[in-house]
């Protein structure tokens, strides 16, 4: 569980993050949406502890943010960087990852979380050889092999093709439906739409709409962020 | 069976091996370095009279100069290298503490370090006619201590310096006041031992080693993680 009371994160004199309060409980889905530097990316940092927020408070299940190993090992984050050094396989990235998080069988769980992706067949090429889609495929797969129950993902559909979105929508609605709680920053509405149960819109650091089930369908949303957002 | 994170030695132990494994497949920062001793072996040997400097004198400066400086290629791509994908995220986002990410980094610069040591020593031997064999253990002894202490102060600053633009300028500036005492106890231990003095000579500057030592492995594994705060 996601709770955040007034979080505010500022840079010098710019309040990227500006008073944002978000409750998500297990099984929740926020897909954020917002121009860029509406202070997306700001918030998903400071729920995956690698921002100190400046004001406000957030906790994930009842511990406050920052927090300690404890916190950190129930959440996978998936930034816009593929987070993947690019001399190791793939399979190594995801089992360095998983021995970090302290996965029992580093084997069988890296093996797993590269098969959802559909990226076994390359698994033991380096990183600096698979193109940007690839790569973001292995990025998931590293994320998610702990099996976390927060999942913060920073434009996961990113470079993706389409049976790549198909295998993460896939992956994230299973982890949703077993309790996972997720955030999603994206600018892709219609596929966070069919997988959130919140949505929100953010601009200048705060948080100018938020809705809960039912959320409207994808054409009237698109209508709505362009109003809020680009238009705004 | 539930996830279990590892403690702080076990997670060093990890961010070790990987960071080994990066460099043994990439092999940029060893060889530049092997390639930088090599160099300024031949340089200081051709540039040496020895009628106005006697060679074991000579020797120790040289293998120190080259160590601190080789050592800093090293230092610089312990926390550079994860900058290009933000890897760093990655480990300050994972159940393990921060300790554990700088007593990593601090290890596989050891092994980079030594491994410098091990090719540049017996060189130097050679060029300079000093003997090795006879103070192999106690030299070695020195050699060893001295790198913790370069290491453990030169990672911290690397860590610091690496989100500056200047990182490479940074380092260096930072990294060699601290350096100093080092150099100065390790050289000195370094030129007796070769000069055939009886070990209890350097053992003051060995013991003096081993004190900054502990204080500077202890000093910088408790400040990196405020460092990464954001």
């Amino acid at each position: 569980m996601i709770r955040a009371e007034r979080l505010t994160r500022t840079f010098g004199a710019r309040r990227a993050v500006d008073g944002v309060s978000v409750e998500l409980a297990a099984g929740d889905c926020l897909a954020l949406f917002g121009p860029n530097g509406a202070g997306k990316t700001t918030l998903l940092r400071m729920f995956g502890g690698l921002l100190k927020p400046t004001g406000g408070t957030a906790s994930i299940d009842g511990v406050a943010l920052p927090g300690g190993p404890e916190v950190r090992a129930k959440v996978g984050v998936l930034s816009h960087h593929t987070l993947l050094y690019d001399a190791l396989s793939a399979r190594e990235n995801v089992e360095f990852a998983a021995r970090l998080y302290g996965v029992p069988n580093v084997r069988a769980a890296a093996d797993l979380a590269l098969q959802r992706m559909g990226a076994s067949e390359y698994a033991n090429a380096p990183v600096r050889r698979l193109s940007r889609g690839m790569q973001q495929r292995v990025s998931i797969a590293r994320a998610m092999v702990h099996r976390p129950g927060v999942i913060l993902a920073d434009e996961p559909f990113t470079g993706l093709d389409a049976s790549g979105a198909a295998a993460l929508a896939s992956l994230f609605a299973e982890l949703r439906d077993s309790g996972a709680t997720l955030v999603i920053v994206t600018h892709n509405l219609e596929e966070a739409l069919s997988l959130c149960t919140h949505a929100a819109i953010m601009r200048n650091g705060q948080v100018v709409r938020y809705d809960t089930a039912p959320i409207p369908d994808s054409a009237a949303y698109t209508a709505l962020y362009k109003e809020m957002a680009v238009d705004a | 069976m539930p996830n279990r994170p590892p403690g702080i030695g076990r997670a060093a132990l990890m961010i070790a091996r990987k960071d080994l494994l990066i460099e043994l497949r990439s092999r940029s920062a060893i060889f530049s370095a092997l390639a930088f001793s090599v160099l300024a072996l031949a340089v200081f040997f051709f540039a040496w009279d020895p009628t106005a400097v006697g060679s074991g004198d000579l020797a120790s400066g040289v293998i120190w100069v080259i160590f601190t400086f080789s050592g800093m290629l090293g230092l610089h791509r312990s926390f550079g290298g994860e900058q290009p994908t933000r890897t760093i995220d990655a480990l300050i986002a994972a159940p393990v503490a921060g300790e554990a990410v700088f007593l990593g980094k601090g290890l596989a610069n050891l092994v980079f370090v030594a491994m410098v040591q091990i090719v540049t020593l017996p060189a130097a031997a050679l060029l300079y006619n000093v003997p090795l064999v006879p103070v192999a253990l106690p030299l070695a002894g020195v050699v060893l201590a001295a790198a913790i202490g370069l290491v453990a102060i030169g990672t911290l600053f690397s860590a610091m310096a690496v989100n500056t633009r200047l990182a490479e300028l940074l380092l260096p500036l930072l990294s060699l006041p601290f350096f100093v005492p080092i150099v100065i106890c390790a050289s000195q231990a370094t030129a007796k031992l070769m000069a055939g003095r009886p070990v209890s000579d350097a053992a003051d500057y060995l013991r003096l080693l081993v004190v900054f030592d502990a204080v500077a492995v202890v000093l910088s594994t408790l400040v990196y993680p405020s460092l990464i705060e954001q």
